[in-house]
């Protein structure tokens, strides 16, 4: 298999690149270890589309940013996924966080933020009426929104998929071998072996392991993992906008905000650790998170809790002579690699990761077009991709007309978040299809609800062994050996 | 949309509160009416139930839960009322009172068969059921892998598609359904390695305990929880810990038990989300629409019952609480009852955590008061005030939440009442008599 492009890893960086370079003539892969796309850090965050007031102006997260927050209006609307600008407010609760709040507001300004100001607690508490009434202050950002980021992934992969670039699924990479004669890596994964004449590493968390992989510059990846609690729908009315504390060393700090889905989300804590791979809550975590975002909105109701999870933040770090992380790098690493020529690092995509993501891409296509790439516009590309039409959200007559077309749209099988059957059989056969549980949860919310999935995991599990022909007891969780069931019964 | 259909009485939910509202309400006469089933069959709940132990109090006899549920789809097929399954609702809206004083209802309604409909009806049931709780409202800390189901999960997929979820089971709580779920998992040939109570006594039946518990030898540990889940891609194991009488975690206390599977049999929450959407008003403590004493809830002409209302333990009571309010909203279609002249309310007092009824409209007739305790006590005295004054006093020698309690208002005790009722349990030192 030959590509001009081989991207290693389907996140929201990967998904990305793939459809921003889809548009030209040029062969493109992508290689995902994971079951499905969107499976590491772009799985777990808090989906927000910040404004761009946070980074050092100068700096690539600055512009990237600020671009890629822009860019997500149209990005939305081509490859269908829910951007809501909900603006975002830093809100400030002692005369030093006042000061921080102008910071940033003169940071954002230089940035090239729009319509950002400063609001006073009246103004603030007129527009967020559960905000505490410690509050002094906050800095406004119309501009700031929020994404389902398992969603967006997933759209915008599929509009890559759509536009020829391959998706390899569970398939790890084990060793890149350096460019041939004919100026072709080899990629040796748990397949087979890819050669490419560019490599993207958006591996993610893994990404210091793909650069050391081919000799490219050296850096440590610590994952920060982050632990979040999310409300049932009911309690919506307590934030309409992202509401940030004021920021320290450890990060934004912790947030409360609204999802795509009506539901509040607040987190995350801050910790570092050691394994990539295991996300796990705590108790001492979930008490932070409440406790800090009390801070924001008294008495959260914790009777409301329907789900907690946790995920982690690729943060990158200089390589120390022991090979143990040393000064943490503070900025996006997008570079061509200085001696491995045709080797891009896409790394340390910390927070504001997700927002700077189509803007990353555009970057990256810079990047390989100094690089040598020639890039032509492929004249066959299409911009849209249709998304699964959502039941729930259409008008009575729309409604109507579905269940004509797809009788199956008459069928509500997750009960709490109104998704049918129709919905979910297409989320198995979508492009990039769900093959398990949390890939139809992922794709179409189903088990996301305040019951979990009490009533529709048996149906759900039926209807993945119906779409894809398999037993029951081969129906996963979320691949590998997550089997939902053990065997049949005497 | 088709909008031509009209009913005197619509009953969402088929399960056993439907279907007895059902019945009864036709014995009362009245003619038009539809039971809105979500699942593919009537019966609800009960038909995954396949344990005996139903019907004790209702039929003197023994039954499994798809043996009583078929006795009541019976008689509704008998009695020729009208059926939508594979039907759900989505949306229940009551409009203005009309010239007649009342206010019309349209319920919207989606099948496969028939799409969207409107319906529309004089008077509604509200049978709903319940929903179990699950490990995101406990925030159980540790990873997310695949084999923790809640307890009703596990016995639809055991005892209903034939599959088992696995071999080395942990059951966290000591509800009814977890503890007839180690009693079924056992005898599938799977092994039931711990069943832990937060509390110091269950949740579940007495009886449950006997024969699914301690006739099978399966470890039960009162005051403990679950701290933690381990495994990656499926359940390998939880952190079990001790807790104090303040339900605070012993520190020191862990021990890991390696199991595949964990149940949660943690607690049913009513299901409500139609009654909310509509405007009828919850009692915080049941989860369910406030109820007078013929099961009218906060809306004229809407009426509820059995777990949708509070969580039953037995489905007798279901059904006896579910005849009376099909009767109720038969006779609120049939306009034969004057219309109420009082609003007494029903007060939950010392120990008690909920009443049913909260409120009473007349006290023409003789009426039951449904309550659960808040915890476990001996030797009590069950009393009934108003006005401040003792109305009524029944002793009894063990009260448990577990175990819902009721009271008798006769003709005689209601004589006795002014403003309001409140209900309370007072211990020996406490009793001054």
């Amino acid at each position: 298999m030959k590509y001009d492009i081989a991207i290693i890893g389907a996140g929201i960086s990967g998904a990305c690149i793939a459809r921003f370079l889809s548009q030209y003539k040029i062969s493109i892969c992508m290689i995902e270890k994971e079951t499905d796309v969107s499976c590491g850090t772009s799985k777990a965050n808090s989906g927000i589309i910040h404004a761009g007031y946070d980074p050092e102006p100068g700096t690539l997260m600055a512009q990237l940013n600020v671009r890629g927050n822009e860019l997500y209006t149209s990005l939305s609307k081509e490859v269908h996924f829910t951007f809501k600008r909900t603006g975002s407010h830093v809100i400030a609760f002692t005369e030093e966080e006042k000061k921080v709040v102008q910071e940033l507001f003169e940071r954002g300004k230089k940035n090239g933020v729009k319509d950002l100001r400063i609001l006073n607690a009246d103004e603030l508490r007129s527009m967020e009426g559960s905000v505490s009434s410690e509050a002094l202050c906050s800095l406004y950002a119309p501009s700031a929104g929020i994404i389902s980021p398992y969603e967006a992934v997933w759209a915008i992969a599929e509009s890559a998929v759509i536009n020829g670039a391959k998706l390899f699924l569970e398939t790890e990479v084990y060793r890149i071998s350096p460019r041939d004669e004919q100026g072709f890596f080899t990629i040796h994964t748990s397949r087979s072996d890819i050669r490419t004449r560019f490599i993207i590493n958006a591996a993610g968390l893994y990404a210091d392991a793909v650069n050391a992989m081919a000799g490219a510059r050296r850096f440590c990846i610590q994952p920060r993992k982050g632990e979040y609690t999310l409300l049932d729908t009911k309690c919506c009315s307590l934030a309409k906008s992202v509401l940030f504390q004021t920021p320290t060393d450890a990060g934004k700090g912790v947030l409360v905000t609204p999802t795509v889905d009506y539901n509040i989300l607040i987190g995350p804590s801050a910790e570092e650790k050691s394994e990539k791979d295991f996300n796990a809550t705590t108790r001492t975590g979930q008490e932070y998170i409440f406790e800090k975002a009390e801070k924001t909105i008294p008495d959260l109701p914790r009777r409301s809790i329907i789900n907690s999870f946790s995920g982690s933040r690729a943060i990158a770090y200089e390589c120390g002579e022991d090979g143990k992380p040393g000064k943490k790098i503070n900025d996006f690493i997008i570079e061509e690699d200085k001696i491995v020529k045709g080797f891009i690092t896409v790394g340390g995509i910390t927070s504001p990761g997700l927002a700077s993501a189509p803007a990353i891409a555009e970057y990256v296509s810079s990047l390989l077009e100094k690089a040598g790439l020639e890039l032509v516009i492929n004249p066959d590309y299409n911009p849209v991709r249709k998304g699964i039409e959502i039941f729930k959200d259409a008008s009575p007559q729309r409604k109507e007309e579905l269940i004509e077309e797809n009788p199956l749209y008459g069928r509500i099988i997750c009960r709490c978040e109104m998704i049918t059957e129709a919905e979910i059989v297409q989320s198995i056969h979508s492009i990039i299809g769900a093959k398990d549980l949390d890939g139809v949860k992922r794709r179409t919310r189903a088990q996301m609800g305040r019951c979990q999935g009490g009533f529709c995991l048996p149906r759900i599990t039926e209807i993945i062994s119906r779409e894809k022909n398999i037993p029951m007891i081969s129906v996963t969780k979320n691949g590998r050996s997550s089997f939902i069931l053990h065997s049949k019964t005497r | 949309m088709k909008q031509d259909f009209c009913y005197d009485i619509i009953i969402i939910g088929g399960g056993p509160a439907g279907l007895a509202a059902a019945c009864a309400a036709r014995e009362q006469g009245v003619e038009r009416i539809v039971i809105i089933e979500r699942d593919l069959h009537l019966g609800g709940i009960l038909q995954q139930c396949i344990h005996n132990g139903f019907g004790l109090h209702h039929f003197g006899e023994e039954l499994t839960g798809p043996e009583y549920a078929l006795r009541f789809i019976t008689k509704v097929k008998e009695l020729g009322i009208e059926y939508k399954t594979d039907t759900i609702v989505l949306d229940i809206s009551v409009g203005e009172k009309n010239c007649f004083n009342e206010r019309q209802k349209v319920v919207t309604v989606l099948s496969v068969k028939e799409g969207m409909q409107q319906l529309e009806t004089n008077a509604l049931v509200l049978a709903m059921g319940c929903r179990e709780r699950t490990r995101g409202a406990l925030v159980i800390p540790g990873t997310r892998p695949a084999g923790i189901f809640t307890a009703g999960a596990v016995q639809r997929f055991v005892n209903m598609e034939g599959y088992l979820p696995g071999k080395k089971i942990v059951i966290l709580g000591s509800g009814d359904i977890g503890l007839i779920m180690a009693r079924r998992l056992t005898l599938e040939g799977a092994e039931v390695k711990l069943i832990c109570e937060l509390m110091s006594f269950s949740a579940g039946l007495t009886r449950n305990i006997v024969q699914c518990v301690e006739n099978f030898n399966i470890p039960l540990k009162f005051n403990h929880t679950i701290t933690k889940i381990h495994g990656k891609d499926r359940v390998e194991g939880v952190t079990v810990s001790k807790v104090d009488s303040h339900r605070k975690i012993i520190e020191g206390s862990d021990e890991f038990v390696e199991c595949d599977t964990l149940l949660l049999s943690v607690g049913l929450i009513p299901e409500n989300e139609l009654s909310v959407s509509c405007g009828i008003a919850l009692d915080a403590a049941t989860s369910g629409p406030v109820v007078n004493e013929r099961m009218q809830t906060s809306i004229e002409g809407v009426f509820a019952c059995g777990n949708a209302v509070h969580v039953h333990d037995l489905v007798d009571f279901v059904t006896e609480e579910s005849i009376r309010s099909g009767k109720s909203a038969a006779l609120y279609v049939q306009k034969t009852r004057k219309p109420a002249s009082l609003r007494i309310p029903v007060r939950s007092g010392n120990r008690v955590r909920y009443t049913i009824p909260q409120f009473v409209d007349s006290l023409d007739e003789p009426f039951k008061i449904l309550f659960r305790t808040a915890d476990e006590y001996r030797n009590v005295h069950i009393c009934a005030y108003s006005n401040n004054k003792k109305v009524k006093s029944i002793k009894k020698k063990i009260v448990r939440p577990g175990e819902m309690l009721s009271f008798e208002m006769t003709d005689g005790d209601l004589i006795k009442i002014q403003h309001d009722i409140t209900v309370a349990i007072e211990l020996p030192e406490e009793d001054v008599d």
